[in-house]
């Protein structure tokens, strides 16, 4: 086409037909809609599905009950950290209540190299990343803002400035670029980064700016939104007017809906992406459609905002009773094996429970550590000034 | 008026503006149903509808530079900022165009924008939501600092902030919300003005904010030990109300800078500044201050020995009478 070729106005400005600008629904239904990825219905029966079923096929009995005993013991987990700040142990909590299979079927869906960049929620991809439980509980309990060494487990440290994380996973996966550890065909070595963030931080423009700087240098990063209705008081519209997951196509990469409910849904949508991601086909966005069953977080009141009814509906999603309905009715697991899961999850309570509880305050001068790499004048002259103050306490009593 | 909370001072004061101006709009994070996590807004877009107290996206950037097109369009929008520690998003906004219109515009463009904060620690809150970050504004001419300390001045303040054509930035002491004081019919000054809030004639305490409280109750143990310290509510940080400062200062020779920011390039070093200038010859013992140490916020359950508290005010009350 030369310069003075005018081609027709549709064409050269690509209008995009489809989304008509009539489709402003009052309150989106929250039936995920068409689009959806499931493979298990909420009451647990296997939907077939062509290019998912052959993964999930593949999963060995073991797993599949692997995957419940992580749905089941992470709820455990969060149950008895929500009971802890009610008691005063801790400062606040941000239930996952509703999210369990969001966050195991992707956390599964993870290689020991792969690198996962959370919010505060992700309390079940840290346990697939087998972050000890416990650490999570430091900065809700006030004693530090992190508690664990990111590299570790490969997985970072919780953010609450919402959706920051996003432009950290994907700098992170332009690392990995830079390391060639992007589509050598090596399962021990190609790598993928997984950034979560929720519905409302699609709103941030750092979240928009992660998505273009992924777009643009085709990393191997996977956007993983959970889509839980809500981002405290206000619901997907006040967020959104188009579905999440078409915001991809905006930025040259595919985007996908996933029943965030159904673990194997999950599982298998995430692996798909990651395995993309690792294989230098560049990033997905995954919305994984689901539901915050709880308050925002301990300090939150949602009867000022939402109605029961609307929780009511999403009760008969619930992620775990539909799984082990099809666990059960495909003979994959026993009462045997649910009855210890369920001794097991008592245990884990207590033991969270009772380390929690012994978790030592740290002493005052922990405020001065690590703030630089190494000391200087002023922070010593502080420090020197707080220890002087506070031994004159202890003179005194 | 009957004894009322300061943030519920903070909610009369906004109704009483959008009555008397249907140009004024509420913008931010969960302000409507909810009525903001500190029901701030409480029953506001019951009463003014969705086109005056608009849940926003959550974005502040977002929020920021949309408050300034309402603005060029002729509203006077009111921002919350939910915590301290998210502001900084909007920070380019807040400091490269709200600070900087009028003067590029040659005066013919006003930003009358109020940015709310609540702000400070003492709420064993997790990390970001107790930062008093007042001194990167400050720091910026072209916008108007402001804090209140109890419920009266935050009636009357967040009026006149809303009435004012400069960009103001609204702290609110979120530990003293709930603190309850009466409010007056008529505002103590206009915005810029400090407030003698106790006298006395050996030692000026100078504080904002949540600190106003503390050295009031420090004052009142003092005089038990038979000290009589003045209180100083700056309420405004910039600008800064000189003369209240240099004439309490010049009065008792003595003073000490009392805030929960960091003392390290804080408000507290310019004040010090101020005073060593303009009356070194009224000092009778070098300025001191009170104030967070040079680290981040620390994890809850170390912030009451980061936080000034009485005993951190009068030790320095002590410092200053040994010179
Ligand atoms: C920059 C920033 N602004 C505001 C907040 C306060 N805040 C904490 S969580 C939240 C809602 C987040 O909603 P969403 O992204 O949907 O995640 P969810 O909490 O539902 O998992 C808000 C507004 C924050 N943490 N960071
Ligand atoms: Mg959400």
């Amino acid at each position: 086409m030369s310069d003075n070729d005018v081609a027709p106005l549709e064409t050269a400005f690509g209008v995009d037909h489809h989304v008509s600008r009539a489709e402003v629904p009052e309150r989106p239904a929250q039936d995920g809609g068409p689009d959806m990825v499931q493979l298990l219905n909420p009451e647990g029966e296997r939907v077939a599905h062509p290019e998912h079923d052959a993964v999930v096929d593949g999963l060995s009995d073991e797993e599949l009950r692997g995957f419940y005993r992580d749905l089941v013991l992470i709820r455990r987990f969060d149950t008895e950290a929500t009971a802890l700040q009610r008691q005063g142990e801790l400062g606040l909590w941000a239930s996952l209540l509703g999210q369990e299979a969001a966050q195991v079927g992707s956390g599964r869906a993870l290689r020991p190299q792969d690198y996962a960049f959370p919010t505060y929620r992700e309390h079940g991809v840290a346990w697939c990343r087998g972050v000890d439980p416990v650490n999570l509980l430091g900065m809700f309990r006030g004693v530090n803002h992190g508690g664990w060494d990111p590299n570790e487990k490969n997985f970072h440290l919780y953010t609450i400035i919402i959706g920051a994380q996003t432009l950290h996973a994907t700098g992170y996966a332009m690392g990995v670029q830079r390391d060639g550890n992007v589509g050598t065909g090596d399962e021990e070595r190609d790598t993928a980064v997984i950034a979560y963030f929720g519905d409302g931080a699609t709103s941030q423009g750092d979240v928009s700016e992660a998505l273009v700087f992924a777009g643009v240098n085709n990393s191997p990063v996977v956007f993983f939104c959970q889509n839980n209705q809500w981002a405290i008081s206000e619901p997907n519209e006040k967020q959104t007017r188009a579905p999440l997951w078409h915001r991809a196509r905006g930025f040259g990469f595919p985007g996908i809906r996933v029943d965030g409910n159904d673990v194997l849904a999950v599982y298998a949508v995430t692996k798909a992406a990651l395995d993309a991601a690792r294989s230098g086909q560049g990033p997905t966005f995954i919305e994984a459609f689901t539901y915050r069953m709880g308050a925002h977080t301990t300090s939150d009141d949602p009867s000022k905002y939402r109605v029961s009814a609307e929780v009511e509906v999403w009760k008969h999603r619930d992620p775990i009773e539909r799984f082990r309905r099809w666990l059960t009715t495909t003979g994959r697991a026993d009462p045997d094996f649910f009855d210890a899961v369920d001794g097991e999850s008592d245990e884990l309570g207590a033991s969270v429970r009772q380390r929690c509880l012994s978790m030592p305050d740290p002493d005052g001068t922990a405020m001065f550590d690590h703030v630089f790499a190494e000391r200087h004048p002023v922070m010593e002259r502080e420090r020197a000034e707080f220890e002087t103050y506070h031994a004159s306490f202890e003179a005194a009593r | 008026m009957a004894a009322t909370t300061l943030a519920k001072g903070i909610t009369s004061g906004l109704r009483a503006s959008m009555e008397k101006d249907p140009k004024v709009v509420l913008l931010g994070e969960d302000i409507g149903k909810l009525g903001g996590v500190f029901r701030v807004t409480e029953g506001l877009q019951k009463d003014f509808g969705e086109d005056r107290v608009i849940d926003t996206p959550l974005a502040e950037a977002g929020i920021l530079g949309t408050a300034i097109g309402m603005a060029l369009r002729g509203y006077r929008p009111v921002v919350e900022i939910q915590f301290d520690g998210f502001v900084y998003p909007a920070f380019d906004h807040i400091v490269s165009q709200v600070a900087k219109l009028r003067a590029r515009s040659l005066g013919y463009v006003t930003m009358p924008i109020v940015i709310r904060i609540p702000f400070g620690g003492g709420i064993g809150a997790v990390e970001h939501h107790s930062e008093s970050n007042e001194a990167y504004f400050a720091h910026t001419a072209g916008l108007r600092v402001v804090v209140c300390s109890n419920a009266h001045d935050a009636h009357w303040m967040i009026q006149q902030a809303i009435e004012t054509d400069d960009p103001v930035v609204f702290y609110e002491p979120k530990r003293r919300y709930w603190d309850k004081g009466e409010v007056g019919d008529v505002p103590d000054g206009p915005l810029g003005t400090a407030r003698v809030l106790r006298e006395g004639t050996d030692v000026t305490l100078l504080a904002y904010g949540p600190m106003v409280k503390t050295c009031l109750q420090a004052a009142q143990a003092a005089d038990e030990e038979g000290r009589s310290l003045e209180v100083v509510d700056l309420r405004s940080l910039s600008p800064l109300d000189d003369e209240a400062i240099l004439g309490s200062v010049e009065k008792t020779g003595r003073a000490v800078v009392v805030h929960e920011a960091s003392t390290f390039l804080g408000m507290g070093a310019e004040i010090s500044a101020l005073v060593t200038e303009r009356a070194f010859y009224h000092l009778e013992a070098p300025v001191l201050r009170v104030g967070g140490y040079n680290v981040p916020y620390p994890p809850s359950r170390l912030e009451e020995e980061f936080l000034p508290d009485l005993d951190r005010v009068l030790d320095a009350v002590d410092r200053s009478l040994a010179y």
